[in-house]
């Protein structure tokens, strides 16, 4: 087997796609909330992604790859046997693991594959797990069934009603604290308006919320000052600092502008590499 | 020849792409010289015998004897003298400051007082690299007979690379870490293509490995291997990890669209290639108006840059005057020919941004010098009442990067000063961990290739002494 070798992979959701990936270090080396940075090939753009499970033994780490962009696609059509350019990690600070009562993880979308090893780590470390996930339609949802298998409780949210209970994340949140469910501790990983939107609803209960940034990168080892973020008004770098944060600290409006930075260029790529493609597939 | 004919024989120039011209493209500025110019300027060199060009340079390259080949037309034997102290001529030969190092001693210069009639050292180094490089003859070292011992070396940058080629020269087994998919450090993210090409860096990395360096990419140590974790493999460790903590200037607007630090800027451009997008990946802002801040080689490399990434205006903001720039001349004119703007005695007080967050202007107030500062520049005041709007659409900050703090955050018995860069033994380059060593800009912050290169070299020997005394138990 090589390095960076791609050992299976899968279709879990529209456009998303998971891999087992070679790479035995990082394997046995990577904790909770880590993230690897990698490239398809010798022009490639680098990107994070976060490493949602490892076999040590087998020495293989899992990725989940949502297509939103050129390099995702790309990867996404890469074949099991064929290798990845380059992959570097684990990058990031893990997740701060301990025993604090009752932990209430929150997955939207793609973010619950970062969320899945935290929950992972959270269960074991003795607390009692609620999980709320939350797509917009039943068909989205991955690792619904790993998740359970962390999860003392389980609450389903589809925006249209289609599956569990209809609602947003933080509706089914909301009912929670009214409730008077005692929350310890609240950590949200989804799109960047959903831990917006949880983070100030727990402000308003102090509960303290733990959320995941996925700002754009390049080195992710704090060279480039790239992923920096406002927290509480200072800069942080994402990718050394991060990507976990207090949800309450977060410069919000400036974390989905500053994601938005290459829009442009994002689409003339895709289109470019989608045109090629299909060209590619024809001939 | 008598020292009066050398005297007279005139600097000979070197041929340059036209500023109109190479704003258009990224092919290197300076074009290199003929042989037969090379010989010419050669015989400029009166072969002092008391050598201050010598004592000039940091790594004591033989100046005049491979400055004597090149003019008998021998250089074969100049290139040979030249790598006998400098691992990286064809580097060193095109971004050393010669202008404050060798050159500036120089007799001839003294003589014709003023420096820029100096011999041209720097020149005359490239010269010699470039022939043996085209030559396709590189001369390989003698390798020492294996010693059976191992070395990590963390950081693939100028310090790396020197440590990496003078130890496998002393027979050890050396394994470079890098934390990039690219060797070669600030030589392939941050200084772009028009001033040093990266087939010399790759070229260059790529004769380390045919003498049997192993470089393995993606490697962040601190993050996949602890130094502890180094050591069940290694017998001796080297950190030359540089300086790659951009620092931004903590005013407002500094996190608006559009706003990057030099790093990020560069490493765009020349690491990622988005010159070349989308036929690259990665993007990078095309804007008409930029301005970086800050007066260093930095910061005319990005100036430079956003003109070749076709900004229409490139603008200069530095809080001094000229004099204290520390950009090398040679850049200073080079970014004023091809039409980069400079705003001297400047201070930017904040970045101004629109609705959507992009950036919109800059907020400057001037400013005039006032009495010697702890670096005996003049330091400089703002003038009340002088704040001004420029319009901008993009702005860099190049004002300087810290030493990297990766490898100490995780590594608490490795002391750092408070700056963050590691305290090593001035002879030896040794850390407070036995068997760790260090050098250039994770040890001196930003400084220069060649000080990392003197450093690698220094902490290189040490580390050759210590794994040969070393018991093995
Ligand atoms: C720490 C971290 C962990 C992540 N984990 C996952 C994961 O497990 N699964 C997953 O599907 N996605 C994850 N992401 C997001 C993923 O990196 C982006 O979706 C990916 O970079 C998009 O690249 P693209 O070329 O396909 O799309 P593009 O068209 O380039 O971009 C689409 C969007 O992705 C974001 N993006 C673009 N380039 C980068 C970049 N270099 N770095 C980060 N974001 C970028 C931008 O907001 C952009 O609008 C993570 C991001 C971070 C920072
Ligand atoms: C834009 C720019 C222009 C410059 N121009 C000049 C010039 O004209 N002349 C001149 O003399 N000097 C110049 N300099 C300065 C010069 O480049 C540096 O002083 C020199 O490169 C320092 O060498 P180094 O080996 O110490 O570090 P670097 O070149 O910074 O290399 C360090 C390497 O270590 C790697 N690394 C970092 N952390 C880790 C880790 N944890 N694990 C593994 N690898 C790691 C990095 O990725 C990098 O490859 C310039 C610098 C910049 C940024
Ligand atoms: S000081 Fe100048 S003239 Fe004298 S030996 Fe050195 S390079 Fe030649
Ligand atoms: S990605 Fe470059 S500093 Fe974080």
């Amino acid at each position: 087997m090589n390095n960076y070798e791609i050992l299976s992979k899968a279709n879990i959701a529209p456009q998303v796609t998971r891999f087992e990936i070679y790479v035995p270090k990082i394997a046995r080396k990577r904790q909770a909330g880590q993230f690897v940075i990698i490239r398809t090939w010798e022009g490639g753009e680098r990107i994070p992604l976060t490493i949602a499970d490892a076999n040590p033994e087998k020495g293989t780490i899992t990725l989940i790859s949502q297509s939103v962009g050129k390099t995702t696609f790309e990867l996404a059509n890469m074949q099991v046997g064929q290798c990845l350019k380059d992959i570097a990690g684990p990058l990031g600070t893990p997740t701060h693991i301990e025993k604090l009562g009752t932990v209430i993880c929150i997955g939207g979308g793609v973010g619950t594959a970062p969320l899945y090893p935290i929950t992972q780590a959270m269960k074991k470390a003795g607390n009692h797990i609620i999980t709320i996930l939350g797509a917009r339609s039943k068909d989205l949802f991955i690792l619904e069934k790993e998740m359970r298998n962390v999860s003392d409780e389980m609450i389903i949210a589809t925006d249209d009603g289609s599956y569990g209970e209809k609602g947003f994340v933080t509706t089914a949140l909301q009912k929670l604290i009214d409730d008077g469910r005692q929350i310890n501790q609240v950590i949200a990983i989804g799109p960047t308006i959903m831990m917006k939107m949880v983070s100030l609803l727990t402000k308003n209960y102090n509960i303290p919320t733990v959320v995941s940034l996925n700002t754009i990168m390049i080195d992710g080892t704090g060279m480039c000052g790239g992923c920096r973020i406002s927290i509480n008004g200072a800069i942080k770098f994402v990718c050394v600092d991060g990507p976990e944060f207090d949800g309450h600290g977060v410069n919000w409006d400036e974390m989905l502008k500053r994601m938005g930075t290459y829009k442009k260029h994002e689409c003339v790529a895709l289109n470019q590499y989608k045109k090629h493609h299909r060209e590619a597939e024809v001939a | 020849m008598k020292t009066k004919e050398r005297l007279q024989i005139p600097p000979v120039g070197m041929q340059q792409q036209a500023a109109s011209e190479r704003i258009h493209n990224q092919n290197e500025v300076p074009l290199g010289f003929t042989p037969e110019e090379a010989r010419l300027e050669a015989l400029r060199c009166l072969q002092c015998k008391n050598v201050p060009c010598i004592a000039g340079c940091p790594v004591g390259i033989d100046i005049p004897s491979f400055i004597g080949f090149i003019a008998e037309g021998n250089f074969q034997d100049a290139i040979l003298k030249i790598k006998e102290k400098n691992v990286l001529p064809a580097v060193c030969g095109r971004v050393c400051p010669q202008e404050e190092q060798c050159q500036l001693p120089c007799t001839v210069g003294k003589i014709l007082k003023t420096t820029e009639k100096s011999v041209s050292i720097g020149k005359l180094e490239r010269f010699a690299a470039d022939w043996e490089r085209n030559s396709g003859s590189v001369s390989k070292p003698k390798l020492a007979p294996k010693t059976g011992k191992r070395v990590a070396i963390v950081g693939g940058g100028p310090a790396g690379l020197t440590v990496a080629g003078d130890l496998i020269k002393s027979g050890h087994e050396v394994t470079v870490f890098e934390a990039l998919h690219k060797a070669g450090g600030v030589l392939v993210y941050g200084i772009p293509e028009f001033r040093l090409p990266k087939k010399i860096v790759k070229n260059e990395v790529e004769n380390l490995q045919s003498l049997g360096v192993e470089f393995k990419y993606n490697y962040v140590i601190g993050k996949i291997e602890s130094i502890d974790e180094l050591f069940q493999e290694y017998d001796s460790i080297f950190i030359g990890t540089g300086a790659g903590l951009p620092r931004f200037m903590g005013i407002e607007g500094e996190n608006l669209l559009g706003v990057y630090s030099a790093n990020e800027y560069l490493t765009r451009a020349n690491l990622m290639r988005a010159f070349d997008f989308p036929n690259a990946d990665t993007p990078i802002l095309n804007v008409s108006r930029v301005a970086t801040i800050g007066g260093g080689n930095v910061a005319m490399d990005s100036a430079r840059t956003a003109l070749r990434l076709g900004a229409e205006r490139s603008l200069i903001i530095y809080r001094r005057s000229e004099v204290e720039m520390p950009a090398r001349n040679e850049e200073i004119e080079h970014a004023k020919d091809e039409g980069v703007e400079f705003h001297l005695l400047v201070n930017p007080i904040r970045i101004t941004g629109n609705e959507e967050g992009w950036v919109t202007g800059m907020e400057d107030i001037k400013m005039e010098l006032g009495e010697p500062d702890a670096s005996g520049r003049r330091r400089p005041v703002p003038i009340p009442g002088s704040e001004f709007i420029v319009d901008v659409d993009a702005v860099i900050v190049a004002i300087g990067n810290s030493p990297n703090p990766l490898v100490a955050k995780v590594t608490p018995e490795l002391k750092v000063n408070r700056w963050g860069g590691i305290i090593v033994d001035e002879k030896t380059g040794e850390t407070s961990i036995k068997g760790v060593y260090a050098g250039g800009d994770i040890v001196l912050g930003a400084a220069t290739v060649i000080l990392a290169m003197g450093e690698g070299r220094r902490a290189a020997k040490a580390m050759h002494e210590y794994m040969m005394n070393e018991k093995t138990d």
